[in-house]
């Protein structure tokens, strides 16, 4: 007889994946009614983004923000509250890290590359922490909110790198000056696969400790639990949110500032290119699980690699890739109901009444 | 030399017709946001209704040639996406917010899958209505073309609130957005009248979609919106629920976003992007000043965005 948290996480694994199946089934059906083989198109899926060397360093490239835009979701999920600021805290923390890497000259390229990541960081922490404090000490909705920053942020960066930022070498596409050779994050020897990509599956582990096996941790789900018992007990409602929040912005911070110093290489419009909006998918698929979020990113990289391949070999426009990513979280969202219904994945009765019978 | 015989009133009536052209899409998705949310229930997702309403009509336009079977057939957009949004929030555990969420990736993705072909071909407009006719300045007259739609929608917000306040139905919505218990208790089905606001709710802001792309800005592109029907929705906290003030609302925030382009127009070129952002500050301003953290917000719906009890 299986434990009963084996139980569970054979659940939490069996719905999430059945609903993706469903996702692609209907999006299939899509194609079909619009004269394309639902067969070819999966195919297609897979080849740019699992079907050789090449398509997995696309993959894993893509997965290594979304992992760290996620957590921007993840962490305050788990105090109860829906933040999807994500873009705007990438495009933030990406230019502030430019601006820092830009005005350091002369201090060795692993501490100034250190002092980028902090500078990026604190922006996307304390951007985020906005959000978290308007919420507490206003009741602001904190959904509403983080998505208007996300518009602010990216006109703010447009204003910059378009006025008193840009380089004026930089002409197609305004940008700030590129950062100096050395400030460039490396790759994995033999791949184009940058550093970035452990730095994400890091914080990830990191994050799960602090919820899972943390004081810290274990206040914050009593707070995402019930918010008001956890006030009677005592627990700083405010502080958590705050922090939590910081730290979820900070993890966003991260991914700009490793998007600027591993594939960009200075900051321009390139930093909106939706890892934000793609990372609150991630979350959601993951179900708010840090750990979950490295392997859903992985296939969320994966379906966003694949998108030019959909375009170049069946004419798809791009807006695919958007279409099924909002299929895929109506389906994971419906998922939601199926939880507790299967009689196969609950405990028996009689396995949890043993204890008391003994 | 017509500036002059305008005197001072040049800006003022340049920002008249900003506002009068800008508030149409705020309110028609302020009042679709009202209606469902006084049923209890939020809508997040209906900046992705504008952008299908959008794309729904300017394709039907270019194709028959009839503007007005555009607006029939943003309509029906709306329809569709309101009628899976209530779907799906009538489930167990589904999350209203987190549906609004899924609902604005799946409504902008579908807008931009259908309407790649449609950013360069020019569909039939709406006519415009000459309410500054008796006017000699052409100024004037030009800043007096409004929209049917703007009429359309001036009309419904006081419909509302008639419905809301006098009829039956009205107090049957208010009723379970009120105390869903209660409302059951009376023998109202609350998942239907849910299921109804929800639906015209999204259908409304469908049909100011279609102003977008059928009069102004009047083409059809992936940034016509940009976060207008998210503006709305916060519009509907500062109106306090009350279908007039969105009408007023609508007006200030139209009215701020031609600020920035009726700046440029004066000569100041540097600061565009700042100035627009700002409708984007203003409603955070408007939601800070508003919102409260020691109670619900004065007007607000008792069962906003509490769980239905299953």
């Amino acid at each position: 007889m299986l434990a009963r948290n084996w139980r569970n996480l054979l659940e939490s694994t069996c719905i999430p994946v059945a609903a993706l199946a469903l996702a692609l089934i209907i999006f299939g059906g899509f194609c079909a009614l619009e004269g394309h083989n639902p067969f070819a198109i999966y195919a297609s899926l897979y080849e740019g983004a699992f079907g050789s060397w090449f398509s997995w360093q696309n993959t894993l490239l893509r997965a290594s923000p979304l992992m760290l835009s996620a957590l921007c979701t993840v962490l305050p999920a788990r105090l109860g509250l829906i933040i999807i600021g994500n873009e705007g805290a990438i495009v933030i923390s990406g230019l502030v890290a430019a601006v820092t890497g830009l005005s350091l000259t002369g201090l060795s390229p692993s501490l100034a590359l250190l002092l980028m990541a902090i500078a990026g960081m604190a922006t996307g922490g304390l951007w985020i922490a906005i959000i978290g404090a308007l919420r507490h000490y206003r009741g602001v909705n904190e959904t509403i909110s983080s998505l208007l920053l996300n518009y602010v942020a990216i006109l703010l960066l447009s204003h910059l790198v378009e006025g008193p930022l840009r380089d004026p070498a930089s002409l197609n596409q305004p940008s700030t000056y590129p950062l100096a050779e050395a400030l460039h994050l490396g790759n994995f020897p033999g791949s184009r696969i940058h550093y970035g990509l452990l730095w994400g599956l890091v914080t990830c582990t990191i994050a799960h400790f602090l919820i899972q096996r943390t004081t810290f941790g274990f206040a914050t789900r009593v707070v995402g639990g019930n918010a008001r018992a956890a006030k009677m007990a005592g627990l700083a409602v405010g502080k958590l949110t705050l922090a939590i929040c910081f730290l979820a912005g900070s993890c966003a911070g991260l991914a700009g500032m490793i998007e600027v110093a591993a594939v960009h290489g200075r900051a321009n419009g390139a930093l909106h290119s939706n890892y934000g909006y793609t990372g609150i998918l991630v979350a959601f698929v993951a179900r708010q699980n840090p750990l979950a979020v490295t392997l859903v990113a992985l296939l969320m990289g994966g379906i966003l690699a694949s998108g030019s391949l959909l375009q170049r070999a069946h004419g798809l426009p791009d807006a695919t890739v958007l279409l099924f990513q909002g299929l895929v979280f109506l389906v994971i969202l419906y998922s939601e109901s199926w939880y507790g219904r299967m009689a196969w994945f609950q405990a028996p009765i009689a396995d949890s009444g043993e204890g008391e019978r003994g | 030399m017509t500036t002059d015989a305008l005197g001072g009133w040049g800006l003022p009536l340049a920002i008249l017709a900003g506002t009068l052209r800008g508030s149409v899409p705020f309110l028609f998705v302020s009042l679709g946001e009202c209606l469902t949310e006084k049923s209890g229930k939020i809508n997040l997702g209906l900046e992705g209704s504008l952008l299908l309403g959008a794309i729904a009509a300017y394709a039907t336009s270019y194709h028959t040639g009839s503007p007005w079977l555009g607006v029939l057939l943003a309509g029906l957009a709306g329809v569709i996406l309101g009628a899976i949004h209530a779907w799906l929030v009538q489930q167990r555990r589904v999350n209203d917010i987190s549906v609004g969420i899924a609902m604005l990736v799946f409504g902008s993705g579908a807008a931009f899958y259908l309407g790649k072909p449609y950013i360069q071909p020019i569909a039939p407009q709406l006519p415009a209505i000459p309410l500054g006719a008796w006017s000699p300045l052409p100024q004037v007259q030009s800043a007096l073309m409004v929209s049917p739609l703007l009429l359309l929608g001036m009309a419904i917000a006081p419909l509302m609130q008639w419905f809301f306040r006098s009829t039956r139905w009205g107090l049957m919505i208010r009723a379970v957005g009120e105390s869903p218990v209660a409302a059951a208790a009376m023998g109202i089905s609350v998942p239907r009248v849910q299921t109804l606001c929800i639906i015209s709710g999204s259908l409304i802001a469908a049909v100011g979609g279609s102003y977008l792309s059928l009069y102004f800005p009047g083409s059809w592109n992936e940034n016509i919106s940009s976060g207008q029907g998210l503006i709305a929705i916060a519009l509907v906290i500062f109106a306090r629920w009350n279908p007039i003030h969105c009408l007023f609302a609508s007006f200030l925030f139209g009215g701020t976003q031609g600020l920035g382009p009726a700046i440029q127009s004066i000569g100041v070129e540097s600061y565009y992007y700042l100035f627009n952002s700002i409708p984007y500050l203003l409603t955070l301003v408007v939601m800070i000043l508003t919102c409260s953290p020691h109670r619900a917000s004065v007007g607000a719906p008792e069962s906003l965005g509490r769980a239905n009890n299953h």
